[in-house]
């Protein structure tokens, strides 16, 4: 089984190859500094997303309210420290974030594990109620001035490189949270009883609570750890766009879903790892980008990332059908 | 238990009336005689027909233990296609009958993509119909490139605002599907067995029945009535787009639940459907009306509505989990 998951990144790291090979050869443009330092910007926020989905997914659930949570957190961390006058570091901007969508996450938790209610028509509801509350209580105007903290988290840098041209292209230090919440979330889905836990609950409930895994102590945490990256990443994304805008995010729900179902999860639950989830992100960051490289009309995105999902889908749906067919299941 | 669970649905059906009965007297207390002024009450009975249709599509793939979350994007499909045939300026009566049959194929076909993807490729339903909804959605804005698509001949705007027997034909069509709903859901073998599909897969699987012909109807069917909804919805608009109306899905899904649709399957009458729709379609009308209110006025907008169908989604949702506590 370990072997065959392997294959499945393997492959997948390979058709990111392909396709940058052959966009490459397509646009030089593609295979500059400046567009792979792009390329990491724009998987930022998508991979950040993309955790906190690989989570659920593998617990058998799917949240469709992440990109709502982020731009909740996004705006009210930025209203809230614009308030105070806030001067101080950006890390407060993060952890005020993070604080706000891990309560939001909570609330869908509530509903999810306490009352075992589903979680697609939960999450549809609560992104709804969310976006409402926030687009109808709070604020629709934009924020053009951030707080000075995040405006200097967004100009700092990795790495420098000077191009050819005198401008010069970084690497933004929030690639570095991607780095951190990957390795986090790798280490807590593989090497600790509650990632495997949450395994176990999105392969079997029934023989996860037998097994003595507390269920409702992991929706917590799952829900929870969902909201706190969707969190991250509402604010990560204020950063890079140097705005608050409370109409962003939603509407990326798709393609975030689309990265993470490509790198081998399936909402049958129980399956997916963080390097396929970020080399899905990568795949689909580069797929779009590429396509607009290659003046594609934007819409094409859309039928592209619903073909991806549909494709990807069928795929895993095979392999897990040819597996339990080994297996002697069906 | 059986017995129980009957009667427990059956006073579900009268908390139903009473709640579309209640919010009607709320809103006519809250907006006085504007909101029972013949005026309202006519736009009303043109506005609800679409929603109702899409909350029976939804109400279909549910019963069988799926979901249709392409609906919108089914419907805006087969709207636009029939509205590129009907848009010439040279539309004729022929055309109308062409146009009307190209948007039911659309959906037919659409459906039958679902189900398949569902049936015999093995996705699940939330990923296959997240995937189609993205997919035709893409696919109606690459055919206009993101323009609407407008005027029609008057012939056929009559089905989106015409009447007939001073009844609006919309609401004829909404009747008319839902009847035959009704009587395939509770009349009929497959109807049986959509349910039994739908309560327990594998015992359907053991009793012999063909889930994979079952669920390529369930889906066909389904985007046969988004498709339905789509025709109505550009007869009324006079026009066509690619994303129209896709806050209609989660409204769609408000209405299933408050009808009492068993959103792990096995449950949902047409009845409760109706109801649904119509307590849902008297406040969001009330809603509209309650910008003229001089206390409340400046704070109702879509935002508001936005905010109020999702808690209300939770609350329903809670509620029927207060009312019968699976055992699952």
């Amino acid at each position: 089984m370990r072997a065959l998951l392997h294959r499945h990144e393997f492959y997948l790291a390979a058709l990111t190859l392909a396709l940058s090979a052959g966009i490459a050869l397509a646009n030089p443009a593609f295979c500059s500094v400046a567009n792979l330092f792009d390329l990491c910007q724009g998987s930022t926020v998508m991979g950040l997303f993309a955790l906190g989905v690989l989570i659920v997914l593998v617990s058998g659930g799917i949240d469709v309210s992440f990109a709502a949570i982020g731009a909740f957190s996004m705006y009210v961390t930025s209203k809230v420290l614009l308030g105070l006058d806030f001067q101080g570091s950006a890390a407060v901007a993060l952890v005020l974030g993070g604080a706000i969508g891990t309560l939001l996450g909570l609330f869908n938790a509530f509903f999810i594990g306490f009352l075992r209610l589903p979680t697609l028509i939960v999450t549809l509801g609560s992104a709804s109620l969310f976006r409402g509350f926030l687009l109808a209580f709070i604020g629709t105007a934009i924020v053009n001035t951030l707080p000075a903290g995040m405006v200097r988290f967004s100009k700092l840098t990795l790495w420098e490189m000077r191009l050819a041209d005198g401008t010069i292209a970084g690497l933004p230090a929030s690639f570095l949270l991607l780095v951190v919440a990957a390795l986090l979330v790798g280490c807590v889905l593989q090497g600790t009883m509650l990632g495997r836990g949450i395994y176990a609950l999105g392969g079997n409930p029934v023989a996860a609570a037998r097994a003595g895994f507390n269920l409702r102590g992991r929706q917590l945490f799952i829900y929870g750890g969902t909201g706190l990256l969707s969190g991250l990443a509402g604010v990560v994304h204020a950063c890079m766009m140097r705005n608050a805008n409370p109409f962003d995010l939603v509407g990326m729900e798709l393609n975030v879903l689309a990265a993470v179902v490509l790198g081998g999860a399936g909402i049958t639950g129980g399956r997916g790892t963080v390097l396929g989830t970020l080399l899905g992100v990568g795949l689909i960051v580069t797929i779009n980008n590429s396509l607009i490289l290659l003046d594609v009309p934007s819409y094409w995105q859309k039928v592209v990332v619903g073909a991806v999902i549909l494709v990807s889908t069928g795929i895993t749906a095979r392999t897990g059908w040819a597996r339990a067919r080994g297996a002697g299941l069906c | 238990m059986l017995r129980r669970l009957a009667q427990s649905r059956a006073s579900g059906g009268v908390r139903l009336l009473a709640v579309t009965l209640g919010v009607f007297v709320l809103m006519t207390i809250l907006n006085g005689d504007r909101f029972l002024s013949g005026r309202n009450l006519a736009s009303m009975c043109f506005q609800f027909p679409e929603l109702g249709l899409f909350a029976l599509a939804i109400m279909l793939a549910l019963i069988t233990g799926g979901i249709d979350l392409s609906i919108i994007s089914i419907a805006n499909l087969a709207g636009l296609s029939a509205g590129l045939v009907l848009a010439q300026s040279t539309a004729s009566g022929l055309h109308v009958i062409l146009a009307i049959f190209l948007a039911l194929g659309v959906s037919i076909a659409c459906g039958l993509l679902n189900g398949w993807l569902i049936g015999y490729a093995g996705l699940t339903p939330i990923l296959a119909t997240l995937g189609t909804m993205q997919l035709l959605m893409g696919l109606a804005f690459a055919l206009t490139k993101g323009h609407a698509v407008a005027g029609y001949p008057e012939a056929f705007q009559t089905l989106g605002n015409g009447t007939l027997a001073h009844v609006p034909v919309p609401l004829l069509v909404f009747l008319l599907g839902a009847i035959v709903l009704q009587v395939l859901l509770s009349r009929t073998a497959l109807g049986i067995r959509l349910s039994l599909l739908g309560t327990n897969p594998t015992a359907a699987v053991f009793a012999g029945l063909h889930v994979r012909r079952l669920q390529l109807a369930t889906y066909a069917l389904s985007g046969l009535l988004a498709g339905i909804a789509g025709l109505i919805v550009i007869a009324r608009t006079n026009s066509a787009k690619a994303d129209y109306g896709t806050s209609y899905l989660l409204q769609a899904v408000l209405v299933a639940m408050l009808a009492g649709v068993d959103p792990r399957g096995g449950f949902g009458t047409v009845w409760g459907i109706l109801l649904a729709v119509l307590s849902l379609q008297f406040l969001s009308s009330g809603l509209n009306l309650l910008r003229f209110h001089e206390a409340v006025g400046p704070y109702i907008n879509n935002f508001t509505k936005e905010f109020t169908w999702g808690a209300l989604l939770l609350l329903v949702m809670v509620l029927h989990c207060a009312k019968n506590q699976h055992p699952r």
